[in-house]
């Protein structure tokens, strides 16, 4: 097998590689949006005293966590048909991504305001600073900072996530891979070069995660993307 | 009309089992192979040669650095190609087993580089031998650090185990697939297929979440 390995039909489908490359690109950016939205929601809400608002982001969470992105890709993909809502798969896949992630994203956030030591709000309410004030010039600018690494290394996880979008049939990367694999009989061709695209993305985002943890002087991302 | 649909799903009950047996047996198998192999690798690769590290390095770079889905295919599909045959079942246990090491190794690994030097030294003037400083000096405090991430790590992988189902392993994603084909339904039948995940992992987060409480507040009481 390894001895006919067929560069040629590789670079006869690095065109399709192209498009499939492009389209995770910017479906993870898109869905990565969406989900430090939904992230940002999330937390807002689990970091307030009112029980109502709390237990909702809380349930979420845990639930998110404790299934399977495959599983809640399906559930959204058979669905919502089902309730009348009739949207093409690619947006059902960004959706999907963005609802998982941004449950992550909420306790990534979380983590980070959390780690502001109880005297820099103390300082903030003898200084006479409101709650927003406070949140807004003390807590925050100190919380992104710490939170940027892991927030990477969360975008890695999405990246990679959004192979799975090609089972509902969406045109991207592992879609491609598949099709070279399908169409001419060779899953080596089309899986390695699967595999060597997001490598490419994972090597940048990994520098880019490394670069901003040195810049901002905080410990880098954990072995868990 | 959904009392119809809830007894045709009820014919679906034996099914739904087979497929939970499954990714219990799949991610069971994977996770002890994977620990077992994890811990092996964290061990060498925080032995000092170089060499051994790099190479373990790079291949845990290559696993995380590709999706799940992608190393199934790659496994599934050319293994047989180079002469292997193997069933869905036994590319779904390599493939996790695999992933698994990789994901241990990192995580033993960090846990081992957290014990401070001077715990090896006294227990290199002790006149140790190099495997008795591992296993009752060292290792013994680095799972102190280990363990919660690493039961957090095998909520992730039994999650993972769901992605298997695309090279047509009856697992409990599959069947859901399967079952949805017929009782067209998908939120009430992905809703039970995530109540079969739930059932599995949310013991484990409860159990990763107590760990590391207690970790942190073991912590607490050495800094004071």
């Amino acid at each position: 097998m390894l001895e006919n390995f067929s560069f040629r039909t590789i670079v006869e489908y690095l065109p399709l590689f192209g498009q499939g490359f492009a389209a995770t690109l910017w479906l993870s950016i898109v869905s990565f949006a969406g989900a430090l939205a939904v992230g940002i929601i999330l937390c807002a809400m689990n970091l307030q005293r009112s029980r109502l608002l709390q237990l909702p982001a809380k349930i979420y969470i845990d639930a998110i966590r404790a299934t399977p992105l495959l599983a809640q890709l399906y559930f959204l993909y058979f669905g919502l048909p089902r309730l009348g809502v009739v949207l093409p798969e690619l947006f059902v896949g960004i959706l999907a991504l963005a609802l998982n992630s941004g449950a992550y994203i909420a306790e990534i956030i979380r983590a980070g305001i959390l780690s502001i030591s109880r005297g820099q709000v103390e300082a903030g309410i003898a200084s006479g600073m409101t709650y927003s004030q406070r949140m807004r010039l003390v807590i925050l600018p100190q919380a992104i900072r710490v939170t940027i690494p892991p927030l990477l290394g969360q975008a890695i996880v999405l990246v990679k996530d959004s192979a799975l979008l090609s089972l509902i049939s969406v045109a991207e990367l592992t879609r491609a891979g598949q099709l070279l694999a399908s169409d001419r009989f060779m899953p080596a061709e089309g899986f390695v070069t699967t595999a060597a695209c997001y490598l490419v993305l994972y090597y940048g985002l990994k520098s880019l995660a490394a670069f901003s943890a040195r810049w901002l002087g905080v410990r880098p991302i954990g072995s868990r993307t | 009309m959904i009392w119809f649909q809830l007894q045709s799903l009820m014919g679906s009950y034996p099914l739904a089992l087979r497929g939970l047996g499954m990714t219990i047996a799949l991610s069971g198998i994977s996770l002890v192979l994977g620990t077992i192999l994890g811990f092996a690798f964290g061990v060498l690769r925080t032995s000092g040669s170089r060499l051994l590290d790099s190479a373990i390095g790079l291949w845990v770079d290559l696993i995380r650095g590709t999706p799940f889905l992608v190393q199934i295919f790659l496994i599934f599909f050319i293994l047989p190609e180079l002469g292997v045959e193997l069933d869905a079942f036994t590319a779904g246990i390599i493939a996790l087993t695999n992933l698994a090491a990789c994901f241990i190794c990192e995580i033993v690994a960090a846990g081992i580089r957290s014990v401070p030097t001077g715990q090896v030294e006294a227990a290199l003037a002790s006149g140790l031998s190099q495997w008795q400083r591992m296993r009752q000096v060292v290792l013994p405090q680095a799972m102190r650090v280990s363990l919660p991430p690493l039961v957090g790590q095998y909520v992730l992988l039994i999650k993972d185990s769901s992605v298997v189902s695309a090279i047509g392993l009856t697992d409990l994603t599959r069947v859901g697939w399967l079952v949805v084909q017929r009782v067209p339904n998908g939120l009430l039948v992905f809703a039970i297929v995530g109540i079969g995940y739930f059932a599995v992992c949310y013991p484990l987060i409860l159990l990763a979440r107590r760990l590391e409480r207690r970790m942190s507040a073991a912590h607490g009481e050495v800094q004071l």
